[in-house]
C-alpha cells in the first residue's frame, strides 16, 4: 500500500495545467500538495455522484484534462458510472481511484469484499480505453507520465493507507478547504466561463 | 363515436424548446415512452445526448455541465427522479445552477382513477423537495417549457416538466 500523500506528490510532478478534482478521505489532504489552486475543483455534495460531476465537467471542457482522484467507497455506490464514462469516451479524462478497502469516515469498516474486487478489471472491462493497478509507489512513479499523456478514458486504481477516523464527527480537526461554490467559482473565472 | 384525443405532444415541439433555450446536452436514461425522441435528439447536430445508467447520475453529470458553461437538461422517468433524491438534494438544489428536469409522469391520467403509486407519489416528492413544476400534455402547452427554463435562469434552482401523455407517448 502506499500512502495517499506520496501519490499526490508524484502525481503533481506531471500534473500540467490539468483540472483536479479530489473525493473521499484520501482526497482531504490534496490541497496540500496542489501546485494549481484554481485549477482544484470540489465537486462532492451526494453519495457517489462526484464520479458523475467530474464527467460531466470532462464533457463540458473537452480540451481541458479532468483528473478524479476517487474513494472505492464512493465507486461502489455508483459502479454503472463506469459503463457511462465509457460509453462516452472522454479523451481527456483519467479515473483515479485511492482504494484503502474501507469506510475509513466511519471507523475504518471494510467495503463489501474488499481485498478481491478488481477495480481496474472492471473498468477495462466496461470499455475504458486503459486501466492500470499499482500498490508501489514507484511503480506508479514510473508510470505517471505515460497515463497523463494517453487518450481516455483512463482508470488507475491504487491501494492506499486508510486514514480512519474515530472521534466522533464534531470533534475531528480537518485541514482547512474551500467550499464547492469557492472552487467552482475560482475555476470558472480561470477558465473564462460566465457564472450567469 | 368515441374518439382518440387529437391533441399530443410531439417529440418536435419538445426539441424546438430545447433548441430555442439553448441547450447542448440531454442527460438521460431513455424510458417505455421516449424512443422516437430519443431518435430524434441522436439527429440534431446541436445536441449531444449523454446516455447514463441509473437516474441517479444525471443530476451528477448535469452539474459538471453546468460548471462547464453548458446547457444541460435531465431526461428520465418519475421513477427514476424519486431514486435520484440525494442526487437532487446535493448536486441541485444545493448547487445553485439552473436545471430543467423533463419527466415522464408514468401512471398519470386526466381522469383521476390514479393506480400506478409512481403517478401517486410524484408531486408530493416534487412539493417535498421544493421544486416548482409544470405539467406538458400537447404541443399548446409546450411554451410551458420555456416558462420553465425561464424561470431556472431567474432563481438558479430545478425546475421540472412532467410529461402527462403516456397514452401516445413518444414513439411513433
Amino acid at each position: 500500500m502506499i500512502h495517499a500523500e506520496d501519490v499526490f506528490r508524484v502525481f503533481e510532478e506531471h500534473r500540467g495545467d490539468a483540472i483536479v478534482i479530489p473525493t473521499g478521505t484520501s482526497g482531504r489532504r490534496y490541497r496540500e500538495f496542489s501546485t494549481n489552486e484554481n485549477r482544484d475543483l470540489n465537486l462532492g455534495g451526494a453519495m457517489g455522484q462526484t464520479t458523475s460531476a467530474a464527467l460531466g465537467l470532462a464533457l463540458g471542457l473537452p480540451d481541458e484534462k479532468v483528473v478524479l482522484f476517487d474513494s472505492e467507497g464512493s465507486l461502489l455506490m455508483n459502479m454503472g458510472i463506469l459503463a457511462t464514462i465509457a460509453g462516452k469516451k472522454p479523451e481527456n479524462f483519467c479515473h483515479i481511484l485511492l482504494d484503502n478497502e474501507c469506510y475509513a469516515t466511519t471507523g475504518g469498516q471494510p467495503v463489501p469484499n474488499a481485498q478481491d474486487i478488481n477495480y481496474a478489471g472492471m473498468a477495462k472491462e466496461s470499455g475504458y480505453a486503459s486501466a492500470y493497478s499499482f500498490d508501489d509507489l514507484e511503480e506508479f512513479a514510473t508510470n505517471v507520465e505515460q497515463i497523463m499523456q494517453a487518450a481516455g478514458p483512463v482508470f488507475v486504481a491504487i491501494k492506499v493507507v486508510p486514514q480512519v477516523e474515530n472521534e466522533p464527527i464534531g470533534m475531528r480537526v480537518r485541514p482547512p478547504t474551500r467550499s464547492r461554490a469557492e472552487t467552482i467559482r475560482d475555476l470558472q473565472t480561470e477558465l473564462g466561463i460566465s457564472a450567469d | 363515436m368515441v374518439t382518440q384525443q387529437a391533441a399530443v405532444l410531439s417529440p418536435e415541439a419538445l426539441i424546438e424548446e430545447f433548441e430555442k433555450n439553448g441547450v447542448t446536452h440531454v442527460v438521460t436514461i431513455p424510458d417505455s415512452e421516449t424512443n422516437y425522441l430519443y431518435e430524434l435528439m441522436k439527429d440534431q447536430p446541436w445536441l449531444d445526448i449523454v446516455p447514463t445508467s441509473r437516474e441517479g447520475e444525471t443530476f451528477g453529470i448535469a452539474l459538471g455541465l453546468l460548471v462547464a458553461g453548458k446547457t444541460p437538461v435531465v431526461l428520465i422517468q418519475n421513477t427514476g427522479m424519486m431514486e435520484s433524491g440525494d442526487s437532487i438534494r446535493g448536486m441541485v438544489l444545493d448547487a445553485g445552477f439552473p436545471l430543467v428536469m423533463v419527466v415522464g409522469y408514468r401512471g398519470w391520467n386526466r381522469h383521476g382513477v390514479i393506480t400506478d403509486s409512481a403517478a401517486t407519489y410524484t408531486e408530493p416528492f416534487l412539493n417535498a423537495f421544493r421544486i416548482n413544476y409544470y405539467l406538458v400534455e400537447q404541443d399548446a402547452d409546450s411554451t410551458r417549457i420555456s416558462t420553465a427554463f425561464e424561470e431556472a435562469r431567474a432563481t438558479k434552482r430545478p425546475v421540472a416538466i412532467l410529461v402527462g401523455d403516456e397514452y401516445h407517448g413518444f414513439n411513433r
